[in-house]
């Protein structure tokens, strides 16, 4: 079976980012631009099911700028057969990104398609189930687990109070949750190798997908300011604060 | 103008956090109604008409909503979507499961975990994991929206809504719910407790937390946390992760006990009233975020919290 996994070009997860003075947006430049967390989780996850001989390709695919492609090649180092760059400088929202995507499966027929649960820019959490109903294929969101079995995939969900397994019939989309793996670091012969494993470019502009936004961002501010209290000496006078000071106990 | 919100419903009872997904849904303005879905939910489905300000609430009662499948449930939302100017459930795994799958299927952008409403089409939302709030304006007809529960307050409970049943919607025939692994707990639960105890990498072990955590949240009635390391190695189970990809938490109280304080982390509690942080190591990002730090062993200050508190 094809594999395929959507990953996203983001900002490092260890850059704490700021607000632009004009509220227009975040400053990014110069910014360390990372592949989002929850995108390794998922290429680690279908390249452990080639391994275990369950996934015949995998192919990944960034809908981004031209520089998407160091993601990619990321991908291809940690084990991916193929890449595609679908090129665009806008930055479009899930939904466009939802219809793209759904376009590169007509084409490339996956048989199960592996997203991040969400991207740590915009913290949407919807891309995947998105492209789910698009095609109309069942979705298992926020995956610790992933296993092939007769009556399709079991999947294995972080939910909020404890896990839910589900079956899902194939096609599927998952999405990853942070127990789902520990993604491996590329090693440096792969590294070269896949600077010569394929990596077509397309314009998203071919795609015939509408790209507007239909949020209009009006603004973008800094968070309420949290100011540092008192550091207390011993845990007597602690008990003393929380109860006459603060009230809490 | 009216407003659909997708009751939270945990097994057959109705959760807390349904009353501030309809006070978000009051700030949109116009008749709110509650779409309860569920198996034998009629408890819920009562709930739900006793919260202020309701309309009506439709109860969908089939065996297919017993666990949420989104490809179900999306279903009957988008089946119940006509008339609606706006849909809203609260931010928990099943809203995030299934209403982008409503929103893709109605063809409109969905605006996740929303704190505030500024206007029917404007609302604020944390992005960058809280380091930057946006506020946006949606063009599309119909909102399909996300709700933070812990940026609204809850609804009253002096309503008298009319019930009225609701078909089932065809189901979709792809996912089929296998089993769970529910975590059992007599202590409050986490995203609604006044009180919260969390502890992170440096508790070390499930028994360092049965041994110092638990006895102090159980002397102060509180629910249990944790940070993202502590759950990977295994201390505590999932659910217990708060911060940006697990729960937002905001209680009256927030005690960090080796934690160190991420973003990440921070993104899940820095709404709560008061933070303490324990931890030995002063320069902590914690400290900048607690009202009252205390830098001390977790091992030797939490057994003395816990006299002091007897
Ligand atoms: C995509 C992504 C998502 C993430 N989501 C989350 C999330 O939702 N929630 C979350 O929490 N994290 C999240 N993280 C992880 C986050 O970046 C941190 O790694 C994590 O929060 C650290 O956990 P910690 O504070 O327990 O551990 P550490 O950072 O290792 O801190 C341990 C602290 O304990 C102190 N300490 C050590 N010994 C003692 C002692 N005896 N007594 C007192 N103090 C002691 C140390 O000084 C230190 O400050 C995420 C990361 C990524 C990449
Ligand atoms: N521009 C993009 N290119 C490729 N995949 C994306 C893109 N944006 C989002 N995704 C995928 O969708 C997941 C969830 O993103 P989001 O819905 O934006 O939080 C990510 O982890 C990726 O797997």
């Amino acid at each position: 079976m094809k594999i395929l996994v959507p990953v996203k070009r983001v900002v490092d997860y260890n850059v704490k980012v700021r607000v632009k003075s004009d509220q227009t947006g975040v400053d990014l430049a110069n910014v360390k631009m990372s592949m989002n967390p929850f995108c390794e989780i998922a290429v680690e996850e279908a390249v452990r099911l080639k391994e275990a001989g369950v996934a015949t390709d995998v192919v990944a695919v960034s809908i981004g700028p031209e520089k998407a492609q160091d993601q990619l090649r990321q991908a291809l180092a940690m084990g991916a057969d193929r890449a595609i760059l679908v090129k665009t400088e806008a930055a479009p929202e899930p939904l466009a990104i939802a219809k793209i995507l759904k376009k590169v499966a007509d084409d490339e027929t996956p048989e199960m398609i592996i997203l991040g649960k969400q991207a740590i820019d915009g913290d949407n959490n919807q891309t995947g189930q998105m492209l789910a109903a698009l095609l109309g294929w069942s979705q298992g969101t926020f995956a610790s687990k992933v296993e092939k079995a007769d009556d399709g995939l079991h999947v294995t969900r972080e939910v909020d109070g404890g896990l839910q397994t589900v079956a899902l019939n194939l096609p599927a989309i998952v999405t990853t949750d942070l127990r789902l793996n520990e993604p491996r670091y590329a090693s440096l012969p792969n590294i070269m190798k896949a600077k010569k494993k394929p990596l077509d470019v397309k314009e998203a502009d071919d795609f015939g997908v509408d790209l507007a936004p239909r949020l209009t961002v009006l603004k973008v501010a800094e968070p309420p300011v949290r100011e540092a209290g008192v550091k207390v000496e011993s845990v007597a006078e602690l008990v003393e604060k929380l109860k006459n000071e603060a009230g809490v106990l | 103008m009216a407003v659909l919100v997708i009751a939270d419903v945990n097994g057959v009872d109705l959760e807390e956090s349904t009353r501030k997904t309809v006070t978000a849904a009051q700030a949109i303005g116009g008749d709110v109604d509650v779409l309860v879905a569920g198996s034998g939910a009629q408890g819920a489905a009562e709930s739900a008409s006793k919260i202020a300000g309701v309309r009506t609430v439709h109860h969908a009662d089939d065996a297919i909503y017993a666990n949420r499948l989104a490809e179900d449930f999306a279903g009957l939302i988008v089946a119940m979507a006509e008339g609606y100017d706006a849909i809203l459930a609260t931010a928990n795994t099943t809203g995030k499961n299934v209403m982008p799958r409503v929103a893709a299927l109605l063809d409109v952008m969905q605006i996740s975990e929303i704190v505030a409403v500024e206007a029917p089409d404007t609302f604020v939302r944390p992005i960058y994991a809280g380091n930057a709030m946006q506020t946006v304006q949606s063009s599309d007809a119909k909102k399909v929206i996300t709700v933070r529960a812990t940026a609204f307050a809850a609804a009253g409970e002096d309503g008298s809504a009319a019930i009225e049943a609701v078909g089932a919607a065809p189901s979709a025939g792809v996912a089929r719910f296998v089993g769970e692994e529910l975590t059992q707990s007599d202590r409050p639960e986490l995203a609604a407790a006044k009180i919260v105890v969390s502890g992170g990498r440096a508790v070390g072990s499930t028994e360092n937390f049965e041994q110092y955590i638990f006895p102090l949240a159980d002397k102060l009635g509180a629910a249990i946390g944790a940070s993202r390391a502590a759950v990977d190695a295994g201390y505590l189970p999932n659910d217990y992760q708060v911060g940006q990809t697990g729960k937002v938490v905001a209680p009256e109280l927030y005690i960090a006990i080796g934690i160190s304080g991420a973003i990440q982390h921070l993104a899940g509690m820095k709404d709560s009233k008061v933070i303490v942080a324990i931890n030995k190591d002063e320069d902590a990002p914690i400290f900048q975020v607690a009202d009252y730090g205390l830098v001390a062993d977790l091992f030797k200050a939490t057994p003395e919290l816990i006299e002091a508190l007897s």
